[in-house]
């Protein structure tokens, strides 16, 4: 009755949401006295999940899931659910997680908790607090099945080091054709890039900017952060920036450790959406900008002269500390 | 092509969130209901599919009577029909149940959920919908296709996108991009005159248990005033998010 994590990679190595997972994992399995497994998908290296409390890895090696489907990863991970009589099964906030997570509950029968933003409140019934309302309120829900599903949030709970002896074994589950229904036509990725999911620090410009050819300046304050780039929905329905880097609420959520926002006035639909990072920084020539009532950190005057000379600080300051 | 699409009856964002009865209800008090924006670019791409390709769209909610003023409004945008399921809503999977009924009854093809809906931000209605159903599946659709049996999908993926096919029948998980904000459809006054008179059925809703609740709610505490810094002192800066907020 171990509980189950899916510990999600990417290019046969671990996401650091999948070392947060077992983090919580192990905290909820501490207090309930039992362990955790976790299930990994094409992933030879697997030793790193002992530094976060796993006890054991099932491993499942499969050219056939060499591309994410999610009706066979889900397959996979509620057949691994029931091979080790796992009540609780944990998953990540990855848009490949979120698309599996649901097949995974009806597979169980499950009741399922996505954004789920801190340990269980209670253990019978099993209550766990989620985020809701676009991150303006919170939700105590109550999961009244047997099984439960659980998708955690992004940076909500942090990675904790908690050694353990990991076991390994290989696990072969029967798939069906079925689970590869859905052929995938082509792919475009942006290489190299931090993508808005994984990165740890956001740098996402606004229609203060100007215009696109701007946007040089804002590239270069992410480089030194080591951020990846987003833009608000005015910026990308003007096209000056690709519909992927639109954050907001009908654009992608941020949960990052840091995010800057440089020339965004902070409509409330964007700040919905970067709502849940911890600390926000915000440059903006408009004294009465909305955005400065929820930031952190902010800075009044014209982003075309503090950016760069933020920049050339911040270079400064990094080589200093490095 | 019959499509059917799902719409979840939602608070307008620039809504007041707040709690009743020892903070375990909603408030409503005040609150102006619209059809869910994801829900909405599935909707407007729907409406391309029957004026493009000759399909018929439905409209479901599953909700009181109160609710049918946002089916009546799809009606208006131009969805052919709609259908309300009469039960309030406790949890996705209890919604994803009552969808599968409906799906069943009515033989479509096409079925088209928001990813999300803006309230309980609970991401699960589709594809548990297409779990219960065994549909194939696609989340975060930014673009979809129909040519005879097959769709064309593309959906958002973690730094890029992925183009896809699949036969249908289908279910997808919408969002913007499906249709962009600009096209979204206004229901024009021809529009509200003739949603008047479209068939919206009532169905009393199937046995299904529930699988979770919100039992208790609560707003995120009073936040602390911004600290302002000198645009002639960004060492400040520098140092406050290294000493004190320590991110950098």
């Amino acid at each position: 009755m171990s509980l189950l994590i899916y510990a999600e990679s990417s290019e046969g190595k671990f996401k650091k949401v999948a070392f947060e997972l077992a983090s919580y994992a192990k905290k909820v399995a501490e207090s309930l006295g039992t362990t955790v497994t976790a299930v990994t998908v094409n992933n030879n290296n697997v030793s790193d999940l002992s530094k976060y409390g796993v006890d054991k890895v099932l491993k499942v090696t499969n050219d056939k899931l060499s591309n994410f489907s999610a009706k066979a990863y889900a397959d996979l991970i509620v057949k691994a659910a029931q091979k080790e009589n796992s009540k609780i099964v944990l998953l990540s906030s990855t848009t490949d997680s979120l698309y599996l997570a649901p097949l995974v509950a009806v597979g169980l029968d499950a009741g399922f908790a996505s954004n789920v933003i801190g340990l269980p409140v209670n253990m019978s019934p099993f209550q766990v607090k989620r985020s809701a309302f676009s991150n303006k309120a919170f939700n105590i829900t109550e999961i009244e099945t047997d099984t439960k599903v659980l998708a955690l949030a992004k940076n909500s709970f942090g990675i904790v080091e908690n050694q353990s002896s990991l076991s390994e074994e290989n696990f072969e589950p029967t798939l069906n054709d079925a689970d590869f229904n859905i052929k995938i036509e082509s792919v475009e990725k942006g290489s190299g890039k931090v993508t808005i999911a994984d990165a740890d620090v956001v740098v996402s410009g606004g229609r203060g900017l100007k215009g696109p050819e701007n946007w040089g300046m804002l590239e270069e304050l992410a480089s030194v952060l080591g951020a990846a780039t987003a833009c608000s929905k005015p910026v990308s329905d003007l096209g000056w920036r690709p519909h992927s880097e639109h954050v907001g609420q009908t654009g992608k959520p941020v949960a990052t450790n840091l995010y800057v926002a440089v020339g965004i006035s902070g409509a409330i639909q964007h700040i919905a959406g970067i709502n849940s990072s911890k600390v926000k920084v915000v440059i903006n020539s408009d004294p009465e900008a909305p955005f400065f009532k929820v930031a952190d950190y902010g800075v009044v005057g014209d982003a075309f002269e503090i950016v760069p000379k933020l920049t050339q600080k911040l270079k400064e300051f990094k080589a200093a500390n490095s | 092509m019959k499509i059917l699409v799902c719409i979840s009856h939602v608070p307008d964002t620039t809504s007041k969130i707040n709690f009743i009865n020892g903070d375990t209800e909603f408030d409503t008090n005040g609150v102006q209901y619209v059809i869910n924006p994801n829900d909405e670019f599935g909707l407007t791409r729907a409406i391309w599919f029957q004026e493009q390709q000759g399909a018929n769209v439905t409209v479901v909610n599953i909700g009181g009577a109160d609710t049918e003023p946002t089916l009546r409004k799809a009606l208006a945008i131009g969805a052919n029909d709609a259908i309300r399921v009469n039960a309030t809503p406790t949890d996705g999977f209890y919604v994803a149940k009552q969808l599968a009924e409906v799906v069943k009854n009515g033989n479509y093809d096409l079925i088209i959920c928001g990813k999300e809906s803006l309230d309980y931000n609970g991401g699960m209605v589709p594809g548990m919908l297409a779990g219960l159903l065994n549909y194939n599946f696609v989340n975060s659709c930014i673009d979809i296709k129909v040519d005879g049996n097959t769709a064309k999908v593309t959906r958002e993926i973690d730094g890029g996108k992925e183009t896809v096919s699949a036969s249908l029948p289908l279910v997808i998980g919408g969002q913007k991009g499906l249709v962009e904000e600009k096209d979204l459809r206004i229901p024009n006054m021809r529009g509200i005159m003739t949603a008047r008179t479209k068939p919206l059925t009532n169905i009393e809703p199937t046995t299904a248990s529930i699988a979770s609740k919100a039992v208790k709610f609560e707003k995120p505490a009073p936040k602390s005033a911004v600290k302002l810094i000198s645009s002639d002192n960004l060492d400040e800066l520098i140092n406050l998010l290294h000493n004190e907020a320590k991110v950098i």
